[in-house]
């Protein structure tokens, strides 16, 4: 009946056939190359770009000047050259970004799957989450930051301190949807007859879990920690508003485009500029996140 | 069409008028922008600069202050002194007199009663009069003669040009408000909508939080004034929209409070339909130094009081040398514009009062350098910092979230830095900030930081009580809630004892010469407060409008009887 001998392709290893299929989304290919470059802006640009550091008498006579060969983004109103804060800027506006969303995704996923999977612990962890998600974001970082920046500061400097108090601090308020989402999946794939089947033969709840479950419920989470990128590089924004966030000489994307919102009308690339590096990130990472899910899920693999 | 209507009637106003009333009304209408628009005309039911300011057209006290924050005659003859008598030698009583002949806008005449019913109205316990203060210590008022108002203080009051003077207290016509007493004040919409007064406009419509029309006051002491007939007060919009109507479009002759950035200014300047007219307060942007240690380290309710002295900032060469740093005029130009100038004073208004220390206007990095080598402040390990004994310059400089305080901070910071100092910077919610919460640890009372950055000034013309506040007694600490004015925790007894002095000191220009030599002793000899900026008041007014004086003492629109149409 079949014949065995025609056509049979070299096995495909699981990660070759992921990559295949994520380089078929186009936008995921425009995502991961933007990513790239803003990464690459991002961390080696400082290195090679370093405008001459002016007075601030010297610096005031160049402020608000347009793009120019000499300052491929202009300057700002205290002749900043705004390149380079851009730079600086994204480099910790990225690392907050990415941060935060590996804390939230991690926690999310670790919560979902033990309230999906054992039933006993499922109540008490879904309260949990309910709580969290009734708690006020901002308010709550003010609780925090007062009583933790003075402390943390004191032993890793304010620039670091405020990094891991604000990255913490949004990792552990943005959890909760992943973690919703991920236990219903689990609550349904629990039930189908492979997972049966492998608990019948004996297997152990952690290789269930690690074989059967968690392979499954990628591609949600992949949306939520997508979101949670996007999410976290404008909370950041708001805190640094609030002069709750990073020094005021630490420039971030956000902070940048709230500098800026001042002057759009006669200087608009004072805005474009950090608007479009925080927008376009986003972008990115929503479609990296779409063509994964795609790539990740065996039912759309290969079709 | 509204506003030919006007002009028509104001033309056959005139054409009409006797000879000696020629001036009046003959320049049509005015527009007046005051973009937070007033809700109520009866400043004694509102604190509100919006409502106390447009109801000063047309409730008058008997006397005002002018734009060098002196006291001039509005209703009385003259103003009391000691010295012609008005006020007794043991200072507690003053005496007004009424110019006579005056009238209220419905014709009756105005009298004493008319004062000591505004008295009344203010001081009863079921009302809640929003300038209850300026009535504050007066025991009893009495009218001898319908000309004559005697007013009795509980003791000395070595300023009593309080009541009746000023937008904030005018005189209420006692016939007209006689049943609004007590809490029946705010129920009386006719009154507070439409308040009859001796001042040179009167209400003739009164559309709430939206616009005032006001005519001429028909019975205004000077016939020939107000120039114009009618004035339309308009609200609405912000502080860029209402300078931007004056200066760009010229639909407004004047707008209130544009307070814009530099950057801005200059361009709707260019407009050239009008200018920006700039008043100097006692509003000061300053930093003050913190002379006692905020170390983290030091155990809660010990941190930044005096039981531990600051680590440097108590040497006074470290606080000037960092003084010297700052070019104050840059300052200026980044965050205020026309709106601010260079100050090195804590007290910079009234003139009287204003010390003429200038040293600081002028930048001197390489005078602060040789000022902290020469006392032992070097860079020994050549990281860029100077330290002494091991200890480092390294300074926390906090301030509130405000676009151009962290300007500010970060121009700052590099001067600092240039001369060797390491500068961490911190900005804080303003409502955390100036809040006062004693629970928090980041209110500028508590003063966690090395130095913070802020503007201050006071109420009125008088330096006294503001500069009271850097008593010994007033320093800020966990004892009184972190409720005290001493921000800086200055500590002078001989400070004290000429602060002491100068309360009891009722002659004019001795209290000046008192007041100038206390601000000079926490500006420039000591140096704890290092004032950066005067900020001024700001509003537009349209080439067309003259007469307009900017007045930072009183209401702005103080002189509005001179105001004429330039031809």
């Amino acid at each position: 009946m079949t014949d065995t001998n025609t056509d049979l392709r070299p096995p495909e290893t699981l990660r070759s056939a992921v990559w295949a299929q994520f380089r078929k989304h186009k936008g995921a290919m425009f995502g991961l190359v933007v990513l790239g470059l803003l990464v690459v802006f991002s961390v080696l640009g400082p290195l090679v770009w370093q405008p001459e550091k002016l007075s601030v008498a010297e610096a005031l006579r160049s402020k608000n000047l347009p793009p120019s060969f000499a300052h491929p983004m202009g300057t700002d109103h205290l002749g900043r050259d705004q390149m380079q804060r851009m730079m600086l800027a994204g480099r910790v506006s990225l690392a907050v970004g990415f941060v935060a969303m590996v804390i939230a995704v991690v926690l999310g996923t670790l919560i979902g799957v033990l309230a999906g999977y054992f039933r006993r612990l499922d109540g008490a962890l879904m309260r949990l989450t309910d709580m969290f998600l009734a708690l006020p974001l901002i308010p709550l970082l003010l609780v925090m930051v007062m009583l933790f920046r003075d402390r943390v500061a004191g032993y890793i400097g304010p620039e670091m301190g405020a990094f891991l108090l604000i990255v913490s601090a949004i990792g552990i308020t943005s959890w909760m949807q992943a973690a919703r989402i991920v236990r219903g999946e689990v609550l349904a794939l629990k039930e189908r007859e492979y997972v049966l089947a492998s608990r019948s033969i004996g297997a152990t709840p952690k290789r269930v879990i690690l074989r059967h479950i968690l392979p499954n419920v990628i591609s949600p989470v992949m949306v939520a920690a997508t979101l949670c990128v996007a999410e976290a590089i404008i909370t950041e924004s708001v805190l640094s508003f609030l002069g709750l966030g990073f020094p005021p000489d630490f420039p971030t994307w956000g902070r940048l485009l709230f500098e800026g919102l001042d002057y759009m009308e006669s200087y608009p690339a004072r805005v474009i500029f950090p608007g479009l590096a925080i927008s376009l990130t986003v972008l990115s990472v929503n479609y990296i996140g779409d063509g994964l899910r795609d790539a990740l899920d065996p039912r759309i693999r290969g079709r | 069409m509204k506003l030919r209507t006007a002009l028509l009637g104001a033309a056959a106003a005139l054409a009409f008028a006797p000879a000696a009333f020629a001036e009046r009304g003959a320049d049509g209408n005015v527009n007046v922008l005051y973009w937070q628009a007033p809700s109520i005309l009866n400043p004694y039911l509102s604190s509100g600069t919006k409502d106390v300011e447009t109801a000063s057209l047309i409730l008058e006290g008997l006397a005002g202050f002018n734009e060098k924050g002196e006291v001039f005659a509005r209703l009385a003859q003259d103003i009391p002194t000691v010295a012609n008598g008005g006020i007794t030698e043991d200072l507690t009583q003053i005496t007004w007199k009424l110019k006579p002949g005056l009238l209220w806008s419905d014709g009756t005449p105005v009298t004493s009663a008319d004062a000591k019913f505004t008295w009344e109205y203010c001081t009863h316990p079921e009302g809640g009069c929003a300038q209850a203060a300026r009535y504050e210590g007066i025991t009893a008022i009495e009218t001898p003669d319908e000309l004559t108002i005697v007013i009795k203080f509980s003791g000395p009051k070595p300023n009593p040009y309080q009541a009746f003077v000023g937008g904030t207290s005018p005189i209420l016509q006692a016939a007209q408000f006689a049943n609004c007493l007590g809490a029946a004040a705010s129920t009386c919409t006719d009154q507070n909508f439409k308040p009859i007064g001796t001042g040179p406009f009167v209400v003739t419509e009164f559309k709430v939080n939206d616009t005032v029309t006001l005519a001429a006051n028909p019975n205004y002491r000077d016939p020939a004034k107000p120039a114009f007939a009618t004035m339309t007060v308009k609200g609405g919009g912000d502080a860029a929209a209402a300078a931007r109507a004056v200066l760009e479009t010229g639909e407004f002759d004047y707008a209130w409070n544009t307070q814009i950035n530099p950057e801005q200014q200059t361009q709707m300047s260019a407009g050239g339909k009008g200018v920006l007219l700039n008043g100097f307060g006692t509003l000061v942007e300053r930093i003050e130094m913190n002379m006692t240690n905020p170390d983290p380290a030091l155990p809660e309710g010990e941190r930044s009081t005096p039981k531990h002295p600051h680590p440097f900032l108590t040497d006074i060469n470290v606080r000037k040398a960092l003084s010297m740093a700052i070019d104050r005029q840059i300052l200026v130009d980044i965050g205020y514009g026309a709106a601010g100038r260079p100050t090195c004073n804590l007290v910079p208004a009234p003139e009287m009062f204003a010390s003429p220390n200038t040293d600081c206007l002028k930048q001197d990095m390489e005078g602060a350098k040789a000022l902290l080598e020469q006392s032992g402040w070097v860079d020994s390990d050549g990281d860029g910092i100077r330290e002494k004994d091991g200890m480092k310059l390294k300074i926390l400089y906090q301030t509130s979230t405000n676009p151009v305080r962290q300007d500010f901070q970060a121009v700052i910071k590099d001067w600092w830095t240039e001369l060797g100092v390491e500068v961490e910077l911190k900005n804080i919610d303003a409502s955390v900030f100036f809040g006062g919460d004693a629970g928090s640890p980041d209110t500028f009372q508590k003063f966690y930081s090395d130095v913070e950055m802020y503007a201050n000034n006071f109420d009125g013309t008088d330096p006294e009580p503001y500069l009271g506040q850097y008593l010994c007694d007033k320093i800020p600490g966990p004892d009184n809630q972190w409720q005290g004015e001493n921000i800086n925790r200055f500590c002078d007894p001989a400070y004290d004892a000429l602060w002491l002095e100068l309360s009891k000191t009722s002659d004019m220009a001795k209290r000046a010469e008192i007041a100038i030599r206390l601000n000079e002793m926490l500006t420039k000899d000591s140096y704890v407060v290092v004032p950066l900026v005067d900020r001024g008041r700001l509003s537009a007014a349209s080439n067309t409008l003259g007469g307009v004086v900017l007045n930072t003492w009183d209401t702005e629109l103080w002189n509005a009887q001179d105001w004429f149409r330039v031809k």
